[in-house]
Order: C-alpha cells, then sequence, then structure tokens
C-alpha cells in the first residue's frame, strides 16, 4: 500500500475520525473474511465512500475486470447511518467491465445505511467462488451462503425472497449473461447502474449480499448536527428544482423532462435530433395521470424523487425515459414502463441498454415498436440471438458492423438525455469524465439548465474548464461523503462541512472539503492513465461536431465548434494538473502531495 | 471572462453599491484576468492561489453602506450576524477581519462567502460565474443596511444609543435614495400576444430595479395571461428578464416551472385566492426593517419570530406575516397568499413585499412604491415617538 506520510506533512490532513474505521474483506476464493481497522490517516484523507473505495482499487486498477484479485467495493460515507440530510447512499466501485476505466455508482435505498449500523465503513470484496453464492451480515456475523437457487432470478424477485435479512444488494440475470452494461440492484429498485459493475459481481460467482445491522452510529454533536440539518432543509425549501411545485419532490426526476424537451436539447433517434415533438404527451403529467404514483426514496432524505404507481409500477428516471422515448423514437408511454422494468429485474443500465437500442436502430434502419423493444431488451439480457451482440453496448455493436462513429459514447459508456450541443459545459464534461459519458461528475446542467447556484451560458465554452472542473472536485466529495447530489442544487459544501463537522467533532471547512476532492478526481486519472487511457479517449463522437440539432422556438442548436472544444478541454488539462494528452504531471502530483501514486 | 467582470463591477456602480473605479473583480478559467489594475492585485491573487474558485471581488461600498459596514464591523466584531431572514439562510453570518492579508481572507472564506476587512471593504467569491461574487457583496451591503437600522430602532427603546451610532445614522440619512414622486407608467393591459406579456413582465422587473426596491436584482414577477402564469426564472435578475421568463400552464400539466421563482407556488396560490393577475415582488429596505420591529424584548420567540411569530401585526393597511423563502412547513406560501385576499399588499418579515394588481403592474408597481415610502415614514417616526 502507498504511504501517505509525505501527504500528512504536507498539511492536506484534516483531523478527523470518519466513520467506524472498519473495513470488512472478503475473499470469496477462500472462503475467508477478515476485518481491517483504517489507518485513521487513510480514512482522513480519503473521507469515505469514493475517496475510500479508490483507495483500495488504485492498487489492482490495472487487472481485467474479470481477475479475481479485482476487488468489488462497497463504500459508506462518514454521515451514512446519521440523520445528516441525504446521506443514506453508498459508493460502488471496480473497474468499469465496459469501458476498461474506474467505475464506480452512487446508489440509494439502505445498504449503506444498514451497513453502518452493522459497525462496518465499506466491504472489499475479491476471489471467485466455486458456486453461485451470496455474502450475508449481520451485525458482526459473515456468511458465504450456496445461492444456486437464485440463478437466473430476477433483481425484485431476490429482493422479496431476501428481504428480511436486511437490505439486498444483488445482480440479475443480464450480469450472469455477461451483459457489459449490466447493474448491481440495491433493494429491489435503486440501481448502481452504470459501468457493468454487475457484470465485476458475476465474474466472482457472487449473486448478492445482503446486510442488517443493529448499532448507533455514533455523532459527536446531536445540537449541532440538528441545527446544521435544519440550515441545509430550509435551503432544500427555498429550491424549485427540489420542492417546487413542479421540482423533484413532487414530480420526482421526470420533472425535468418537460424543460429538457423545452430547450431542444432531448436526444432524439440516437442524436441525430434534439427534439421529440411526443414528448409533450409523455411528461411526468402523463406518467401521473396513467400511473397515480406515490414517492419514496433514499434513507435520510425528505425529497424522496423515487415514484411508485397504484398498481406497483415503478417509475423511470427521467433518462430512462428519455432515452426509451426521444431516443428510440418510440411514443408509446407503458412501453417505456415495460422497458424500464425489464432492465430493473434483469440488472441492466437503462442509459447504455436505451441507447444501445438507439444505435441499433440507426444502423439496421429498423423503427422500433413497443414489441419489438421488450423482445431486444429479454434477449439482451438472456444473452440470446441479437441480443448477445447488443449486451456488449453500442461502441462494441457499432465497431462489427464497421461504424463506430454510431456509437453515442465516450470511453465505451452510452451518453445520457442531455444532447451535448444544448450544453457545451456538458459537452466538456461527458469527456473529462473519468467513468465515461457520465452527467453527473461535473453535473453542469445544475447551472446550464437549473439555474444553480447562477445561470450559465449554456451555447458558450467560456470558464467552462474551470466551472467543470471545480464541480468534478465537488462531487467528488458528495459521493465520497455519500450524500445525495441532487441536494447540492439548494446548498453548497459550506452546509456540508458544518454537518461533517457536527457528526466527527472535528471542524473541517468547505474549502478543505474541495482539496480532498481534487486529490480524489486527480487520483482517477492517474488510474485511467494505468489502464492506458489519453486525451484520444476523451472525445465526443464526431455526430456532435458535424450535424446539427433540432433548432426551432427562436433556440439554434448548431454542431459544437470543435475547436473551441478542443481549447476548453486544454484548458481544463492545465487546470486539472495534466500534460498536452491527458496524463497527470509529475510537479502536479507532488503538489497535491500524491506523487507517490504515479 | 473580461465582459462579465466589467458587466458586474457596472452593476455595482449603477445600483449605488460601490463607487466608479472601486469594483476590482477577478476571474479565472485557465488564466485569471481582472476588471482593472489595482495594488491589491497580488495580495487577491494568493487568495486565488488558496481557494478552489473561479471569481473574486473586492471593493468598498458606497455610502451609506461603507459607515454602517465600518460601524457595525468596529470594536472586536469577529462576524456580523445578520437578521434579514434571506441572508440568514444563504449567507449564515459575515466574517470580519482587520488585515487585508491573503492568509486571513483565506481563512474566513474557506467557510463564508464573504469577508468583510474593517475599514477596506468586501472580498467574496463564485465557483461558478462572478455573478456569484456580486450577489454575495450585494446580500452583505443589504443586510448590514437592515441591520444597522433595526439596531438603531431597538437601542432607541432602550435609551443606549452611542454617539457613534446617532452620527452614522444621520450621516446614512444624507445618502438614502430618493422614491418619484410617482410611478413610472407600464405596459398597460389587454396584452395582444405572448410576446408583449415576456415584455410586460421584462419591463416591471427592470423598473423594480432601476427604482433600487430590490437586493442584488433578486425579487420575483408574474403575470396571468390566459391559461399561463408568465413567471421569472429563478436566480434571475430582475433587470434582465428577457429570456428569463418561465410560461408554465395553470393546469400543472407541463414542470417548466422546475426552473421558475423559489415562489411560483406562492404566486399560484395568490393568483387563485384573489383573482388577481400582476403580481411583483421585491425587498425594499425599510418595509423589511419596519417588518422586524417588534417591542417585546423578552417574547419565547425571540430569535425565530420570522418564522414563529404568533402576532398579527400590520404596517398602516399592510399585514406583516412570518414565512420563509420557499415551501418548508414555515414557508411564505402557506403564510402569504391568505394574507393577500383583502390587501393591496403583504410584508413577509424580514423577507421582503409583495404586491398585485388586476390586469397589468401599473398598480402592482405602485402599491410597491407607496408602501415602502410609508414604511420609510413610519420608520422615522419611530425614534421621535420613543
Ligand atoms: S433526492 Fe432522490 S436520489 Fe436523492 S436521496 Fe432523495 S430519494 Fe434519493
Amino acid at each position: 500500500m502507498i504511504q501517505f506520510k509525505t501527504l500528512l506533512l504536507k498539511g492536506y490532513s484534516y483531523a478527523m475520525t470518519v466513520g467506524w474505521g472498519r473495513i470488512l474483506h472478503v475473499d470469496l476464493s477462500s472462503g475467508k473474511h477478515r476485518f481491517e481497522d483504517i489507518d485513521p490517516d487513510v480514512s482522513r484523507l480519503w473521507i469515505g465512500g469514493k475517496g475510500l473505495a479508490g483507495y483500495y482499487l488504485l492498487p489492482e486498477i490495472t487487472r481485467s475486470p474479470d481477475d479475481p484479485a479485482l476487488p468489488l467495493i462497497f463504500m459508506a460515507g462518514p454521515l451514512t447511518g446519521t440523520p445528516a440530510p441525504a446521506s443514506g447512499r453508498i459508493c460502488v466501485m471496480s473497474k468499469s467491465p465496459l469501458t476498461g476505466a474506474i467505475g464506480d455508482c452512487s446508489v440509494g435505498g439502505g445498504f449503506g445505511w444498514q451497513l453502518k449500523k452493522a459497525g462496518i465503513d465499506g466491504i472489499v470484496i475479491t476471489g471467485v467462488s466455486r458456486r453461485l453464492c451470496g455474502i450475508e451480515i449481520s451485525d458482526e456475523n459473515v456468511s458465504i451462503e450456496d445461492a444456486g437457487r437464485l440463478e437466473g432470478t430476477g433483481t425484485n424477485e431476490i429482493y422479496s425472497r431476501l428481504k428480511d435479512k436486511g437490505s439486498v444488494a444483488c445482480i440479475g440475470p443480464a450480469a450472469e449473461h455477461g451483459v457489459l452494461f449490466s447493474s448491481i440492484m440495491v433493494d429491489g429498485t435503486f440501481a448502481a447502474g452504470r459501468g457493468g459493475l454487475g457484470l465485476v459481481s458475476a465474474s466472482k460467482n457472487l449473486k448478492y449480499v445482503t446486510v442488517h445491522g443493529t448499532g448507533v452510529v455514533p455523532v459527536h454533536d446531536q445540537e449541532k448536527l440538528r441545527k446544521a440539518g435544519e440550515d441545509i432543509r430550509r435551503l432544500i425549501a427555498a429550491t424549485p428544482a427540489l420542492t417546487g411545485e413542479h421540482g423533484l419532490q413532487n414530480c420526482g426526476t421526470a420533472a425535468c423532462y418537460d424543460l429538457i424537451s423545452c430547450r431542444r436539447m432531448m436526444p432524439t433517434a440516437n442524436f441525430r435530433k434534439t427534439f421529440f415533438p411526443p414528448a409533450q404527451s409523455m411528461n411526468s403529467h402523463a406518467f401521473a395521470d396513467a400511473y397515480r404514483p406515490k414517492r419514496y426514496g433514499c434513507k435520510a432524505c425528505h425529497v424522496l424523487c423515487k415514484r411508485v404507481g397504484e398498481d406497483g409500477t415503478h417509475l423511470p428516471e427521467f433518462e430512462t425515459m428519455s432515452h426509451f422515448s426521444a431516443l428510440i423514437e418510440n411514443e408509446n408511454l407503458s412501453a417505456v414502463t415495460e422497458a424500464n422494468r425489464i432492465c430493473n429485474e434483469a440488472g441492466m443500465d437503462t442509459i447504455s441498454a436505451g441507447a444501445t437500442l438507439a444505435c441499433f436502430s440507426e444502423i439496421s434502419g429498423e423503427k422500433l415498436t413497443p414489441a419489438r423493444i421488450t423482445e431486444l431488451l429479454l434477449d439482451i439480457a438472456a444473452g440470446k440471438g441479437e441480443g448477445s451482440e447488443l449486451g456488449q453496448g453500442s461502441l462494441r455493436f457499432a465497431e462489427s458492423k464497421g461504424c463506430s462513429d454510431l456509437s453515442m459514447s465516450v470511453k465505451g459508456m452510452e451518453l445520457p438525455g442531455y444532447d451535448p450541443r444544448g450544453a457545451y459545459g456538458m459537452a466538456l464534461g461527458y469527456v473529462t469524465s473519468t467513468r465515461g459519458a457520465c452527467h453527473l461528475r461535473a453535473y453542469p446542467i445544475s447551472h446550464e439548465i437549473l439555474r444553480k447556484p447562477v445561470a450559465t451560458d449554456r451555447f458558450s465554452f467560456a470558464g467552462k474548464a474551470r466551472i467543470v472542473k471545480i464541480a468534478e472536485d465537488m462531487n467528488a466529495v458528495i459521493d465520497s461523503l455519500t450524500v445525495c447530489k441532487f441536494f447540492l442544487f439548494g446548498c453548497s459544501l459550506e452546509e456540508y462541512s458544518s454537518v461533517l463537522s457536527a457528526v466527527t467533532g472535528t471542524e473541517t471547512s468547505a474549502q478543505d472539503l474541495l482539496a480532498a476532492g481534487e486529490r480524489i478526481y486527480f487520483r482517477e486519472r492517474v488510474m485511467n492513465a494505468k489502464c492506458g487511457f489519453t486525451s484520444d479517449d476523451d472525445d465526443l463522437p464526431p455526430r456532435f461536431f458535424a450535424e446539427e440539432g433540432s433548432s426551432g422556438d427562436g433556440i439554434d442548436i448548431p454542431p459544437l465548434n470543435r475547436e473551441d472544444f478542443l481549447e476548453a478541454r486544454s484548458k481544463y488539462y492545465r487546470i486539472r494538473g495534466l500534460d498536452g494528452k491527458g496524463i497527470p504531471l509529475e510537479n502536479f502530483a507532488e503538489e497535491l502531495g500524491l506523487s507517490e501514486l504515479l | 471572462m473580461k465582459k462579465l467582470l466589467e458587466k458586474y463591477s457596472a452593476k455595482m456602480v449603477s445600483a449605488g453599491l460601490a463607487e466608479s473605479g472601486n469594483p476590482l473583480l477577478g476571474g479565472l478559467d485557465a488564466e485569471l484576468e481582472w476588471n482593472r489594475e489595482d495594488p491589491a492585485i497580488p495580495v487577491l491573487e494568493e487568495v486565488f492561489g488558496g481557494l478552489s474558485i473561479n471569481s473574486l471581488l473586492f471593493s468598498l461600498p458606497a455610502e451609506p453602506y461603507r459607515s454602517i459596514i465600518d460601524y457595525l464591523a468596529s470594536g472586536d466584531v469577529h462576524s456580523i450576524k445578520p437578521e434579514d431572514s434571506e441572508t440568514r439562510t444563504f449567507m449564515h453570518d459575515l466574517p470580519v477581519i482587520r488585515d487585508f492579508r491573503s492568509d486571513l481572507i483565506i481563512e474566513k472564506l474557506r467557510k463564508r462567502k464573504s469577508v468583510i476587512i474593517r475599514g477596506k471593504g468586501i472580498v467574496t467569491w463564485g465557483t461558478v460565474s462572478p455573478e456569484q461574487a456580486f450577489i454575495f457583496y450585494s446580500s452583505v451591503c443589504f443586510s448590514c443596511f437592515v441591520k444597522f437600522f433595526s439596531d438603531y430602532l431597538r437601542d432607541s427603546r432602550r435609551g443606549s444609543l452611542s454617539r457613534e451610532q446617532e452620527r452614522v445614522f444621520r450621516n446614512a440619512l444624507k445618502n438614502l435614495d430618493k422614491y418619484p414622486d410617482e410611478p413610472p407608467a407600464l405596459m398597460s393591459a389587454p396584452f395582444g400576444n405572448r410576446e408583449d406579456v415576456y415584455r410586460a413582465v421584462a419591463q416591471a422587473g427592470r423598473m423594480t430595479v432601476e427604482h433600487r426596491l430590490v437586493d442584488s436584482f433578486f425579487g420575483n414577477v408574474s403575470l396571468k395571461w390566459g391559461d399561463t402564469l408568465f413567471i421569472s426564472q429563478t436566480t434571475s435578475s430582475l433587470d434582465e428578464l428577457e429570456g428569463c421568463i418561465d410560461p408554465c400552464p395553470l393546469d400543472g400539466s407541463a414542470c417548466t416551472s422546475i426552473t421558475a421563482s423559489s415562489e411560483f407556488s406562492a404566486h399560484m396560490d395568490i393568483l387563485r385566492l384573489t383573482g388577481m393577475k400582476a403580481i411583483l415582488h421585491g425587498h425594499p429596505r425599510f418595509s423589511v426593517i419596519m417588518s422586524m420591529d417588534c417591542e417585546k424584548e423578552n417574547c419565547e420567540f425571540r430569535g425565530s419570530c420570522h418564522i414563529r411569530c404568533p402576532e398579527p401585526r400590520f404596517i398602516g393597511d399592510i399585514p406583516v406575516v412570518p414565512g420563509e423563502v420557499g415551501t418548508g412547513p414555515y414557508g411564505l406560501s402557506n403564510t402569504l397568499p391568505p394574507a393577500m385576499r383583502n390587501s393591496r399588499g403583504v410584508i413577509v418579515r424580514g423577507h421582503g413585499l409583495f404586491t398585485v394588481s388586476g390586469e397589468d403592474f401599473n398598480g402592482a408597481f405602485r402599491n410597491l412604491l407607496s408602501i415602502e415610502r410609508m414604511c420609510r415614514e413610519e420608520y422615522f417616526k419611530l425614534p421621535e415617538r420613543i
């Protein structure tokens, strides 16, 4: 393991006790487990969640995704299990089979919460079980159980069968059939969706993990936490995107559907267009009329942005709605919910699944009917016929047909529901994202579309390089605290640093946390560089520089200017401490106290 | 970036927040740019080096803010605690230091959005745009103004006014904004098409700013036309509403209000309850100050009166209600609309003034101006009475 003493000497540590300081290691090859007390210096440096998970992934990052020694990591944050607002999430991390880069997801549900109550901050799983197995954790007790009876079983069914054992993280049949964008589902409906982490679990023959805890997560100063939490809730109440009449609280993430449509940046027909006329009748209102949904959500959250219909149908998130309607030009509402159900049950990322179907539709020239969408998704999950090719993701599929440019992906991961020609910060953020085309790493939609904290010009690259870099650092912190990013529409690290101080008993500030976020994100660039990623991989598909989007309603959507894009990217490299090829610079690593990583 | 820096420098001057030539703004993308040369730049460059930000603002406030802030920051004050609810929510408190030194500035800005350097000015930052730095600077000026005049009333009552307080008060009086005798003529109803509606909303916003009836250019404006509410977007600057107005169907069939003002729900309920069509919301200072004035020093709700005060309150004929921004349990969306039912305006305690009128903004603007004028007159009567 890397020695971090130099970092501490450089004053990069802020003294803080984070979490229990206890990691569970499970080796599926030997069937053994052990608890590790984390070096407090390490947990101070990397906070928890994404930051701490990366600490365990770094030494193994060059391994193949199916190498038994590659860890699959579940890591809670220092606030998880406390009443800190929206802190009930967890980071799942490994190397992505889809991209070959670092792969991590922040996922809701009760897994992190139960883990912390069991007295554990994280689980590092290595090895391969000889037979399909599950890990069951109940406070101190850890066992590896045979899961042969669950082979091929869908994620919801598994959750129903195992929920008495606590929170459940599991894979579905898609992962068992080698789908490169297979997910890990938590408590039935919360997805660690992107990058194919489900396949890493499958390659270890691990079908599920359950965890149940009965402890109480300690809080240093309850009163201070209550007040800091109140500050956050007050700001959330003042944020229309969250608690307004049409914000996430009242309409779920589907609230974004109308907005993205009327900003003329809804990816349509595999990104050949940016406007989908039927969208008006497929919005949140239409879903609410059809399903009369109730809201639910993650632990410790009062926004509760998830939706379940009267009949138990789980309603799709914005990304899923967008890709299973506009992107594949489907006008049928129930086909969208059915596609969502199939993906969740089979354990597949809805964004990559929708985008892969769109790529297939463009290449084959086939218009996808609702029945055909269902058929293809079931085939992908089962690894059958055309489905087995499509299960490799859009890039490999398009390459196999000799037209790789028609895969709308970055680093092999498909773009989500925001056309980059409609938000230039998003265009930059897609390529600088360490896990492939991801809207959440820098989340420029926040300022370019939702006007938070203030609006920026969405059709300009000016100033975006630094904005993207700072936002990446900030979101790396948020994923390390394992807090929900949506809350950042209303508040900032200023408020969450007070929450963290209240929980840990050690003063910290927003800027201390941002410095930690910078180290965490830089380390991800280091990991990707070790895996051979360069500036060639930090690029958008050629379509976005050559073809215009669907202008109208007084909004022009021209193609992106390649020179402006490249200039913004090279500014980003300078700010992030990378050379012209996107490789981490030694002197910058030294400044961050991370030279030992290189 | 340079254009943005110059834009916000000019806005500070036009809003009376700084004297011409004083605002110094820096913006950092890959390179650092300033709106002008200044000897303070080397120190501020060190501040940029110590913080993860993209913009920085340093300026000496114009009068009366300068004397007021110097007074509030005098003695061994380490931070000023604003009492208006908007600043409390977004800024928490306003740290104060004595020396213009990068290490001291960095230390404070690591935790807060502004730092006051006694006698020298205010430093604020942004992570996304210089607009944030401008907003934070403006909020410091506004909240200190409100606090000073509120404290003056309280201390008059206690008989504990200091000479210095009196001196600053008299000086501030000389620099108060003058209100026009007559409100400006705004576009009048009926509006023939959507474009006219957009223009009317933008014009009402711009006039509210030009008459200095808002803080940080924020507030909100809406107009009902047909079956749609046209409302200013959240964080939009009221003097630049062109392109920042959301058309929201009254039947809720589209979620376009997701970017609308945080007071969207309150606007909708006001329309439903009053049948009026035009709503204006600003933060005129004396309306805010008077709404916070209370003689009950030992009240059990002290410290949280902006959300919990149970007393029915009026300034003249205008009701004052508790409530904070947004839709939370103490949100003004619960208290404001019912109070508006029989009134030409309502003041939300420590926050701002909402006014309404029937078909266009002329009545709402007249109400905004006349209520603020009344509050100012009431304010200056109070110390005399005391
Ligand atoms: S806002 Fe939604 S995603 Fe975020 S914590 Fe709440 S329920 Fe979970």
